[in-house]
């Protein structure tokens, strides 16, 4: 079953075309990640899926429904994480998931979302004084309140010390273990390939290529890599000539 | 909405919405100092301005020169007048700032040199005329019986308070809604949000709401005092009263929110509510009756919320006015509160 399609998405800002014909498909309970370097049009995408960015161009079919016709039950059924949001940091933990919880009629209940993030310990801590990891475990736990069918993440672990990212990692194999579907960004390409069943390299507005993180170092081909294992990194240089992390 | 819904323990979104505003209000320590603080200090300052009795005397000073002692005495002899004394040259200064109502030069006749704008220096110049008139030999044809009535209630400190109880209504209810929503906006909040299934109808509604709770101490306070330190007696009912300010909170909620809806910075928010609030201060009679203005600028003043609010409170507590006499006020802060509510959720921006 497709979990998301989206088909010649177009989104200008003025000039500059964030979004240029991008076309891919997410299977239910694949992790799909968009990769790409910073200004490649991954934001963009994955806001206009979210509903939140209207696309100038293209089609958008999530869980077999459009957001004009459909916005109030998709909300339901989506789960998201923001990049840069910052919650209340006069309220506490226990007092920030019990609000998101609060708008979904079902979900998880305030103690399994914090057994699962594990911030048990933290429930009663204030937001302001939680550390980088453990905000963002908050805000995926908000975007797991109402048990999606389907999670979206902009960047998950941008800022992160590697500790909390293999955290946050493992959080979402539990996620899938259980049957959820994952749409995430990222610039790193460990996590993609750690976490992705599939990936789509965005450059410049649109996919240049499309695959599984081993597929696509595959067909880099032996000749291009000498000294290591192929990485993904690897396939972003040989399609662009540039490295992922450049600005 | 059915019963199989199932908030995990939340209660309705209304409810955590409203508890979060209220959370992050009580955990501010400088906001709720301002909150309470703020019309407290207000009505001390002027219980000192302005202390029970009313019987202040005029202030005169008399200019040095020849016929000075004569007119210093004749003054003296005048309990409502108090006469200060000038050093020479001083004069002009004293009476621009107000240290004399009125300033005598002596001779024959004598100058007054008076602001005729100030009320006090036209009452002291009526009474240096008629004490002066009549140490020179004029004899009055008659003395009037005089029945000096202290009316309560009819003192300027009375008619003061429910002013200050609107200002503070005022306020309180817009910096406190305005101040929340822009900072959500800057952290990415409201985009959370509204990405989730939030009712965004519903965030704008327990802005409001979460600040009604505050209401009690916030218009509480001033009147607590005003009855208990200053004797102000309250003619209406208190359910009148409590009616009168939530229709007051819900007004000048609306007007927040519609200050709040585009603004994306501090900075904007703070010019915006000091345009709209400024201009009420001084127009909508809470220090001065609003009726001093010119006629064609009436219809404008009066259609005010904080005029409305002010206007209000004061018949119910100085005339007690019952809900009924108060409706055409009531209804004005209605509209300002739902027509500013719809209109803030129209143009409101989440992102």
């Amino acid at each position: 079953m497709v979990c998301v399609r989206c088909t010649n998405l177009l989104k200008r800002y003025g000039d500059l075309v964030a979004v240029n014909g991008l076309t891919f498909v997410v299977e239910r309970g694949e992790c799909f990640g968009l990769l790409g370097p910073n200004g490649a049009g991954k934001t963009t995408t994955i806001e206009i899926l979210e509903g939140l960015v209207e696309p100038d161009g293209g089609d958008v079919e999530i869980l077999g429904l459009r957001w004009k016709s459909h916005d109030r039950e998709l909300r339901q059924r989506l789960g998201v994480q923001l990049q840069e949001t910052q919650f209340a940091d006069k309220l506490t933990v226990e007092e920030t998931l019990r609000l998101f919880r609060s708008f979904y009629l079902r979900g998880r209940t305030i103690e399994e979302l914090l057994r699962v993030v594990e911030l048990g310990p933290k429930r009663h801590s204030r937001v302001g004084q939680l550390s980088g990891g453990q905000k963002q475990r908050l805000a995926v736990a908000c975007a797991l309140a109402g048990d999606p069918d389907l999670l979206f993440l902009d960047e998950p672990t941008t800022g992160l010390d590697p500790q909390s990212r293999r955290q946050l990692w493992s959080l979402l194999s539990d996620f899938r273990r259980q049957g959820g579907t994952v749409v995430l960004t990222t610039h790193y390409m460990d996590e993609a390939e750690t976490l992705c069943d599939r990936v789509a390299i965005v450059d410049q507005g649109a996919v240049i290529a499309e695959g599984s993180p081993r597929d696509l170092i595959a067909q880099l081909g032996a000749p291009k890599v000498v000294t290591h294992q192929g990485t993904l990194e690897d396939v972003f240089v040989a399609l662009t000539g540039r490295h992922l992390r450049e600005e | 909405m059915s019963g199989s819904v199932d908030r995990g323990g939340a209660w309705h979104p209304l409810v955590e919405l409203a508890l979060a505003r209220l959370r992050e209000f009580a955990r501010e320590p400088e906001a709720v100092f301002w909150a309470f603080i703020f019309p407290i200090l207000m009505s001390v300052t002027m219980a000192l301005a302005f202390p029970g009795s009313g019987n202040t005397p005029a202030v005169v000073g008399i200019e040095s020169g020849p016929g000075a002692a004569a007119v210093r005495d004749a003054l003296r002899r005048e309990p409502g007048l108090q006469v200060r004394e000038i050093p020479a040259g001083d004069e002009a200064r004293a009476v621009r700032e107000g240290e004399v109502h009125l300033l005598v030069v002596p001779g024959d006749p004598p100058t007054y040199r008076f602001d005729p704008a100030r009320d006090e220096s036209r009452v002291a110049r009526l009474l240096v005329d008629a004490t002066l008139k009549k140490a020179a030999g004029r004899v009055d044809p008659w003395s009037a019986r005089e029945e000096t009535l202290q009316v309560p209630g009819s003192r300027y400190v009375d008619w003061l308070i429910p002013g200050i109880v609107g200002l503070s209504i005022m306020g309180t209810s817009m910096w406190g809604i305005g101040f929340g929503i822009v900072q959500a906006r800057m952290r990415k909040l409201l985009k959370r949000l509204v990405a989730g299934p939030m009712r965004r109808r519903e965030y704008l509604i327990a802005q409001v709401a979460g600040r009604l709770v505050l209401l009690a101490p916030e218009a509480g306070v001033p009147l607590v005092f005003g009855v208990f330190v200053l004797r102000m007696p309250i003619q209406g009912s208190i359910a009148a009263i409590a009616v009168v300010c939530l229709a007051g909170a819900l007004a000048f909620g609306g007007v927040g929110l519609l200050l709040a809806s585009r603004a994306r910075t501090f900075e904007a928010i703070s010019g915006l509510m000091n345009l709209a609030t400024v201009p009420m201060w001084v127009v909508s009679g809470v220090f001065f009756s609003a009726t001093h203005f010119p006629q064609p600028m009436q219809p404008v003043i009066q259609a005010l919320p904080l005029t409305a609010l002010v206007n209000a409170l004061r018949s119910v507590i100085l005339e007690g006015a019952s809900l009924q006499n108060v409706m055409p006020q009531l209804a004005m802060l209605g509209a300002w509160g739902f027509g500013t509510f719809a209109l803030a959720l129209r143009i409101f921006r989440w992102r």
